[in-house]
């Protein structure tokens, strides 16, 4: 098996065994594989693309196709332990409105996003009056799916003017574990672990 | 199609000793089932699937047709080494009540040996389900690795799912829907009632002298095929092409290639199936609702509670161009599931062939299935 992305990674090893996981936006499905075949997870996912939706079948999971912006509505009330939004909050339309259903469907949320306060970021912008390219957001502004591009500090403002808890929260460079002091300038990804 | 001709298909006929209770309240005595089976049951009985065809499906799925000789409707599906493994898998087909390939049916005789004809009770889905669940325990085989089926064969497979929950590890359902819509039912009326105008149709009494209602059966099926096909598929197939000929006739030949396609399709119908079989199998699609259907009451229940008891896996696969039994039937029946708590995926395929597309060359269905199916 190859190695999770690094952000999945830090969610797969803080999932509880044996829970219930709602994976949105679960791509071809190596998160959910990793929580069924390591800790007996009921995993379902959530993925817009067909053709992952496919490779997701033919692994076995249980995923719907369809959008997070939209289709979060059709699951109940607390239906899951975890519901996780990888990469995927700087894609929808009213991130706001995504968070509610994620703790609504979920008991506690995963969100991880690039963060946009990275200072690679920061010093593109500053220097050479440009959306930026990086690693972690490779395309350009005028095709880019991310049309949310949101920093480790904005999102700690709407989590807070949410009135929500924050359980837990990574920051990542690479695959390296970064300081939450900081996490705003360093942090190429954060991951963050919600509940109400 | 060689390996179609390798693959050794058994033929079996089942006989219900006991009378077959129907939903209508009739019971219908002497039962008969024809089925294929394909590929060899294990020893645990733990390998069988079923596909259930569509409407004027048979049960040759994967061998030549006994009449026209053409090969089985689901031989890219069916096989060694393919996406419903006949290496791995013993497959059982048979024809639906109501049909007209040796299963009990309104051309077979009855009790006073004449044919049924319209003396034939009308039928239901749950009722083809449950003359073809006998074969299931006359073979011993206590649960199913999975049942299959497309169209009204995905109705079936959703009617196993929900009435014998225990007897299916999973259930794979394609371009189907949870029950049948006015227009559908509206397209099936148009078919029966050309069936029904032809005068040759006799009320259903057409077996002792010479040809049935082709005429009817013919424009039932070209009416039901336009519904089949997409536009665009139709479109790049046809256009506004004339046939054998450089300028219109003015008159009422079949000019345009459409025309033609259909007419053939209508006329090669009627050698291979029993316009009476028509009337009733569509009318057993058009009475389907699956959510009424396990209330027990008329227009009412849950879908959800349908999967209350079922603990099976669901596959729901539609196409982007079938407008018969469109993407949102397919999405409704996977909320149904998710609502009962069921493993569920679904998936939405982009095909340019419309509701024949489950029949036709989509390689990412072939990646669905066997993926499903490999579990």
């Amino acid at each position: 098996m190859t190695a999770l992305r690094p952000d999945l990674a830090v969610i797969a090893a803080n999932v509880a065994p044996g829970s219930r996981v709602l994976d949105i936006g679960c791509g071809d499905g190596a998160l959910m594989a990793a929580l069924r075949d390591g800790k007996q997870v009921d995993a379902r996912g959530m993925e817009l693309d067909p053709h992952d939706v496919a490779e997701c079948v033919a692994k076995g999971l249980s995923v719907m196709q369809g959008d997070a912006d939209s289709d979060l509505i059709d699951y109940p009330d607390a239906a899951f332990d975890y519901a996780i939004l990888s990469q995927t909050l700087q894609t929808t339309k009213r991130p706001d409105k995504v968070l509610d259903e994620l703790l609504r469907v979920g008991r506690q949320a995963f969100v991880s996003f690039p963060n946009f306060g990275h200072w690679r970021v920061r010093a593109s912008l500053l220097w050479n009056g440009r959306m930026p390219v990086t690693r972690l957001l490779p395309i350009a502004w005028y095709e880019t799916p991310n049309i949310h591009h949101v920093t480790v500090s904005d999102f700690r403002d709407l989590v807070e003017a949410k009135h929500l808890t924050v359980e837990g929260a990574w920051f990542l460079s690479g695959d390296k574990r970064i300081s939450d002091a900081a996490a705003s300038w360093r942090a190429e990804h954060a991951v963050f672990l919600l509940s109400r | 199609m060689a390996d179609a001709e390798a693959l050794l298909a058994q033929s079996h006929v089942l006989e219900h000793a006991a009378p077959l209770a129907l939903d209508g309240g009739q019971a219908l005595t002497g039962v008969r089932v024809a089925y294929e089976t394909y590929g060899t049951l294990n020893a645990d009985k733990s390998n069988a699937v079923i596909i259930f065809h569509a409407l004027t499906g048979d049960q040759c799925v994967a061998s030549p047709h006994p009449i026209t000789g053409k090969p089985g409707w689901w031989v890219r599906m069916v096989g060694p080494g393919k996406p419903i493994d006949t290496d791995r898998f013993f497959i059982i087909c048979a024809n639906v009540l109501g049909g007209c390939y040796g299963t009990t049916g309104p051309a077979s005789l009855g009790p006073d040996g004449q044919p049924y004809a319209m003396r034939f009770p009308v039928i239901t889905i749950r009722d083809m389900v449950r003359a073809q669940v006998g074969i299931l325990d006359a073979l011993g085989i206590e649960q199913l690795h999975a049942v299959v089926g497309g169209s009204m064969g995905g109705m079936q497979a959703l009617s196993f799912a929900a009435n014998w929950p225990e007897r299916t590890r999973a259930a794979l359902v394609i371009a189907s829907t949870a029950r049948h819509t006015a227009q559908n039912i509206a397209f099936h009326e148009v078919g029966r009632q050309a069936i029904m105008a032809d005068p040759k149709w006799k009320g259903g009494d057409y077996y002792a002298g010479g040809k049935g209602p082709d005429k009817g059966l013919a424009v039932a099926r070209m009416a039901a095929h336009i519904t089949y096909l997409s536009e665009e598929g139709m479109h790049e197939k046809f256009g506004r092409k004339l046939q054998d000929r450089t300028e219109k006739t003015f008159g009422f030949d079949a000019d345009f290639q459409v025309e033609s396609y259909l007419r053939h399709q209508g006329l090669s119908f009627t050698d291979r199936f029993d316009a009476n079989s028509y009337l009733y199998i569509t009318r057993a699609m058009d009475y389907f609702d699956l959510a009424e259907e396990v209330a027990g009451g008329e227009g009412g229940g849950r879908l959800a509670d349908a999967f209350r008891a079922s603990k099976a896996r669901f596959c729901l696969v539609s196409f982007d161009t079938d407008w018969l039994y469109p993407t949102a039937e397919s999405r409704t029946i996977a909320h149904a599931l998710n609502a009962a708590g069921a493993p569920v995926s679904f998936v939405e395929l982009s095909a340019p062939f419309g509701h024949d597309s489950f029949l036709l060359d989509v390689p990412a269905l072939d990646r669905v299935i066997a993926g499903f199916l490999k579990q």
